[in-house]
């Protein structure tokens, strides 16, 4: 049957809410009595925490309480370890996770040291400047090798070094494929950090109800139950006595994940305490400190070449930037150990990392999560190839992509979800051919570019290949419920950040009941509602809520079918569900027909007894869990014009080649991809936080990090490849993340060519116009 | 009291959304005296006598009919998390209202004084020609 | 991010204001646009104890043509200067400049006083103000000057008004016949404070021999830098590509040592001052020189 709602470019449900202000996002929860958090920072990166003096702060007028560490009594612990690394062969990790409130050490700028309550954020924050703390600095560890310098000061003094974990793994032999390369290119690469920066900063407001005994917390997270259920532990309580709502959120990208901030686990800590409502909601400026952040990473990395440009192996050797506490694991460094691979055929493959502690913000996944680390190395090694074997640089990658006959493919190494990496199904040719299409590169490259260089312009191409492992488990939940006005509620785990999970999900569960997808009501990121599943992250929610969705859908649809068919007297499979409707065969509007709201009426009876084997209500839950991910593909392409005087570099032309399965909605798909390639395109040439020596953040603010504006980044052209997952019964894959991971290599393939006369090599993103004039300033080629 | 902390709190008016207040991310966005104006980047007591417009004015609650523009915005997907929207259309607005068929490169330019994380701004500029030829008249 | 408290007034009369101002003395500021004196609040960077709110004194804010100069008030707001016909006519690199500063939301509260005493060395208007030879007028309860715009800047973010002194009013003297100006600036993103820019204003005189060239570069130093090279080497010259470039690495090489900073080194913006110098004087000699034909 052709699909009515699957697929289709479906207007969001969510829209008109968030059009006209009525959406409730955390920091617009106002309850009566609530008072307000600000919390005091270490100024320093490094140090020994002396003293704390809070007494000028407790006597300020409109000031409630302060709370230092010592105030925390047992609540104060460790955080816990979101993600444990995956079983690999003599990994070695040390688990140094971030703590409530400072003790004795602060390991970065903005580490919270003490915690206020006022009647107003104003009232606070004149009372953080009434804390004394007496911090005695220590060096601060900045520089990623310098940390592992045996006479580098400890992070965590209770370690032997400043390595937080060290990995290997491997496929096939290196050396062997070295032993028979025709070349060898090693070079050295960075990828410094960014922000995630979503434009809704953290939030949390906690409730403590003590006559009913009920915690009520708002959080701006992706992930609503963990968090319940971790605060439910802590604060000893019933999971069922804490409720955890993620409203709308604006905007997550990785960093509002389940990652138990300081702040998340104590203003419900406080409420309780207190017996007031609190609200916490970050500034800007705690954003850039204290929210975590990504990327850094030093790769020194090493290809094998056929004459032929066959790729015969890599090696890969990198540091990865922990930052001061490791609470996410090893998830981002695995990510770009196992992209790395690509749409490749690599047979032999080692890559080893060393995981750093260093005295600044956490490091967790933002968009991408390391993905673009691994991708940035493997396709500039290929284009250094390719020039050095003077092979065209599309072709030396359809040279080597893994063919359409060898999937399922096992790389024989593991991926971060503690599942071997294994490529679900993919068709990477048509993928680069189509893009190359689209950006017409060999006229560009034949006639164009030769005739503008002539012109003394500076015109550049790229294409590049990536392959996103996403949709991975462990497993999402859905209760579909129809109601008697014939709408049908679905309730889900998930928090949303803007990924139109209320139309998706509504897409999904309407194909299956034949109702209208505005009659689908989506309820996500409430506990009240559904209690089971894990959050939105690693391009996942769409993927697994997603069939969730449609398994619960199923067995409602059973249902209706059941009790339509006994009330109808009809076999089962002459029924018909549309438009909301149980109708028979195809008798259209005038045939005998039920409507689905008269049903589940009819399936909550208000005499007689339920059947036995049978339950009340038009409802079904229903759990998918993957056994592993499903793998997502794309190229990318662009052509960019540099000026070489000014080092400003403009994008002419952006496109977009995408395989991310079967396609709910290719509105919300195009969507995520134009927000992750702008994303990228921040990564590569704008968004970069920049630490100097001691430790401290020279841009915390929006003036001086960078986000690209309407200005900068450009109009995406866009196709869309369909290779299903084999792995769900919709063929579904993620999104979310895929539009960023290629575009900092991509964007290094096209400015160089763009500035081929000067013959300089970008190993390092981001890049930016002080960096580029730099290279070309080096350059001796055209001086 | 900022002017946002004083729509957001003191009335009630949590439309206006509030990202960074230093005046960069454009979301707490509203009309001053129909002037588009960074509601973080003036004190309450400076809008005293003055009209202000917040994104709950561009379609009166009980009236059931989104604005223009908003209608143009869903149309366009020129929105996901719809955090920054609020401050996008009112900065819109007051560019719809002056230049009521401005090029790309206009709207662009306009729309470079708001940061949106999620849309890669194309579904939004395309809102906009869309609000543009809607207004048009056949 | 929340300002401190401050004591506030809002004067409807100018007297009133430089009354308040004279009370207060340095513990004072006066709040115009606010477009960088609430955010620098909000990071609690300033705290100005009051604030005299200037914003409805009306007097101060007009755009006038007044003999031989072009009249500028105070409180007005970049945005009118942007659309005012009289100001593309009698000051076109005004006209010019105003799309850099910032984005349109900020254009319409900030005010052409606020920019210029705020003196960031990176901003438009200073470097425009200094290159047209502007003159700016300060009253106090008990004085009333004009200050010339060489002496007005004196350091970053420092200007020569007093704690009691208001910026009222801008003027700028018209060009004389066939002169051409142009502006040039390199940003990272549209709107962003400039990395490097170059305001240039050459006059022609009748032979085609440059009689008075001027260039004033920002964000190249604590200050609008004027590039004395230029009309050193210009004046008396018929402009050409090689006496330009010659004006141009002069300047770069010894009118200004730029700062360095995340965005950009000292490296960079002396290169880049010396490109936007060659741009900027080719458009503002063709200008004139279209001019003269």
């Amino acid at each position: 049957m052709t699909p009515r709602y699957l697929g289709k470019r479906i207007l969001r449900n969510e829209d008109a809410r968030l059009l006209t202000g009525r959406a409730l996002f955390v920091d617009d929860v106002q309850l009566p009595g609530m008072l307000h958090v600000a919390f005091v920072r270490s100024n320093y990166a490094h140090g020994r925490l002396r003293s704390v003096d809070v007494s000028t702060a407790r006597q300020r007028h409109g000031v409630l309480a302060v709370f230092t560490a010592a105030d925390l009594g047992d609540y104060w612990r460790p955080g816990p370890l979101l993600v444990p690394p995956p079983p690999i062969p003599d990994l070695v990790f040390h688990q140094c996770t971030q703590v409530p409130l400072v003790r004795d050490k602060v390991r970065h700028v903005g580490e919270p040291i003490a915690m206020i309550v006022a009647e107003s954020r104003y009232v606070a924050e004149d009372a953080m400047e009434d804390v004394l703390v007496d911090i005695e600095p220590l060096e601060a560890v900045v520089d990623l090798e310098a940390a592992l310098d045996p006479a580098a000061p400890l992070i965590h003094e209770h370690l032997t070094s400043n390595v937080a974990a060290h990995v290997v793994q491997r496929k096939g032999e290196y050396e062997r494929a070295r032993a028979q390369a025709d070349l060898v290119i090693r070079r050295r690469f960075l990828y410094d950090r960014g922000a995630a920066a979503a434009i809704e900063n953290r939030a949390v407001v906690a409730s403590w109800d003590a006559r009913a005994e009920e915690l009520t917390i708002w959080d701006t997270t992706q992930a609503p139950i963990p968090i319940r259920n971790g605060l439910a532990q802590m604060l000893h309580l019933l999971e069922s006595q804490v409720t955890v709502i993620a409203p709308f959120v604006g905007g997550g990208f990785g960093p509002k994940i389940m990652m138990f901030y300081p702040e998340e686990v104590l203003v419900p800590w406080a409420s309780k305490r207190l017996g007031v409502p609190l609200k916490w909601t970050e500034d800007r400026q705690e954003n850039f400190l204290a929210t975590t952040q990504e990327r850094g990473q030093i790769h020194d990395a090493e290809i094998a070449f056929s004459r032929e440009g066959r790729v015969l192996g890599v090696r890969d050797v990198f540091l990865h930037d922990s930052g001061a506490y490791d609470s996410y694991g090893l998830t981002i460094p695995i990510n770009s150990q196992c992209t790395l691979l690509g749409p490749y055929d690599i047979a032999d493959y080692e890559s080893e990392f060393t995981a750093v502690f260093t005295n600044k913000t956490l490091v967790t996944p933002v968009r991408g999560a390391g993905r673009q680390h691994g991708v940035f190395v493997i396709e500039r090694l290929l284009d250094i190839g390719a020039r050095s074997l003077g092979i065209d640089r599309v072709e030396i990658r359809k040279r080597n992509l893994i063919g359409p006959d060898r999937f399922p493919h096992n790389h024989g190494i593991m991926f971060q979800d503690s599942a071997p990496l294994v490529y679900d199904s993919g068709n990477y040719l048509p993928a680069v051919e189509e893009a190359a299409r689209i950006v017409d590169y060999d006229r560009f490259v034949r006639e164009e570019q030769p005739q503008l260089r002539k012109a003394g312009r500076h015109v550049g191409i790229g294409v590049t290949c990536y392959v996103e492992g996403t949709g991975i488990g462990p497993y999402e939940g859905a209760r579909v419920t129809v109601e008697p006005s014939g709408e049908v509620r679905v309730a889900t785990g998930v928090g949303t950040q803007g990924q139109g999970h209320f139309t998706a999900l509504a897409q999904v569960v309407a194909e299956v009941l034949g109702v209208d997808v505005e009659k689908v009501r989506v309820v996500t990121g409430d506990t009240r509602a559904f209690h089971w599943g894990t959050g939105t992250f690693a391009s996942r929610g769409a993927v697994v809520a997603g069939t969730a969705c449609h398994a619960a859908a199923t067995a409602v649809r059973e249902k209706i079918l059941d009790l339509a068919a006994r009330m109808l007297d009809v076999p089962k499979d002459r029924l018909v569900l549309s438009g909301g409707r149980v109708q028979v065969g195809d008798s259209g509007a005038t045939g005998q027909a039920i409507e689905l709201g008269a049903l589940a009426v009819e399936a909550n009876p208000l005499r007689g007894a339920v059947q036995p084997g049978s339950e009340p209500g038009l409802e079904a839950t229903a759990y998918f869990g993957p056994d592993r991910g499903s793998t997502a593909s794309g190229v990318h392409a662009m052509v960019v014009e540099v000026d070489p005087e000014t080092s400003m570099v403009e994008i002419k032309r952006y496109i977009v080649v995408h395989d991310c399965g079967r396609l709910i909605n290719p509105l919300i798909v195009e969507g995520q991809i134009q927000g992750g390639v702008a994303h990228g395109i921040g990564n590569a040439f704008y968004e970069q936080l920049v630490y100097d020596q001691q430790g401290q953040l020279l841009n915390a603010s929006f003036m001086d990090y960078l986000l690209p504006t309407a200005a900068d980044v450009p109009r995406v052209e866009m196709a869309h490849l369909e290779t299903p997952s084999p792995f769900n019964p919709v063929g579904l894959k993620g999104v979310g993340e895929a539009g960023c991971i290629p575009t900092g290599a991509l964007f290094a393939q096209a400015v160089e060519d763009a500035l081929a006369d000067y013959e300089i090599e970008i190993c390092e993103i981001p890049l930016s116009p002080n960096k580029l004039h730099e290279l070309i300033a080096k350059s001796d080629v055209r001086k | 009291m900022l002017l946002s902390d004083f729509l957001r709190q003191t009335l009630g008016l949590t439309g206006t959304h509030v990202g960074c207040e230093h005046g960069v991310c454009g979301a707490c966005t509203i009309l001053l005296d129909g002037e588009a104006a960074r509601s973080c980047l003036m004190f309450a007591v400076q809008a005293h006598g003055h009209e202000v417009t917040t994104v709950e004015g561009l379609s009166p609650e009980n009236a059931g009919e989104l604005h223009p523009l908003q209608a143009a915005f869903r149309q366009s997907h020129a929105l996901q998390c719809g955090f920054c929207t609020p401050g996008i259309l009112m900065t819109l607005v007051a560019l719809l209202r002056d230049h009521p068929d401005p090029s790309e490169r206009e709207i662009r330019e306009t729309l470079s004084g708001n940061l949106c994380r999620c849309t890669g701004y194309q579904n939004i500029v395309d809102a906009v020609k869309l609000a543009c030829d809607a207004t048009l008249p056949r | 991010m929340k300002p401190p408290t401050f004591e506030y007034y809002r004067p409807t009369t100018l007297e009133e204001a430089l009354d308040l101002l004279a009370q207060h003395g340095d513990q004072a500021k006066p709040l115009a646009g606010g477009q960088s004196l609430i955010p620098a609040m909000n990071f609690r960077l300033a705290r100005p104890a009051v604030l005299v709110d200037i914003n409805h004194i009306s007097e101060l804010s007009h755009i006038r043509a007044e003999a031989g100069e072009l009249s500028v008030g105070g409180l007005t707001r970049q945005r009118d200067v942007e659309r005012s016909a009289i100001v593309r006519r009698l000051a076109p690199l005004l006209h010019e400049a105003m799309p850099f500063i910032a984005h349109l939301a900020i254009r319409n509260r900030g005010t052409v006083g606020g920019s210029l005493a705020h003196a960031d060395p990176a901003a438009e208007l200073p470097a425009v103000a200094l290159a047209l030879g502007a003159r700016v007028r300060a009253r106090s309860r008990t004085r009333d000057r004009w200050i010339r715009s060489e002496e007005f800047f004196a350091g970053l973010f420092s200007t020569s008004l007093n704690p009691d002194e208001l910026l009222v009013e801008m003027a700028v003297p018209r060009l004389p016949e066939r002169s051409g100006c142009a502006f040039e600036e390199v940003s990272r993103r549209h709107g962003d404070y400039a990395l490097a820019g170059s305001a240039a204003v050459v006059t022609l005189d009748a032979q085609g021999r440059c009689a008075h060239a001027r260039v004033v570069l920002l964000s190249v130093g604590d200050r609008p830098v004027v590039a004395e090279q230029v009309g050193r080497i210009l004046n008396g010259e018929v402009p050409s590509a090689a006496s330009i470039e010659a004006a141009v690495q002069a300047a770069a090489s010894q009118d200004i040592d730029p700062p360095t900073d995340i965005h950009a080194s000292s490296e960079y913006r002396r290169h880049l001052a010396a490109v936007l110098t060659r741009r900027a004087l080719g458009r503002a000699f063709a200008r004139a020189s279209e001019i003269l034909q």
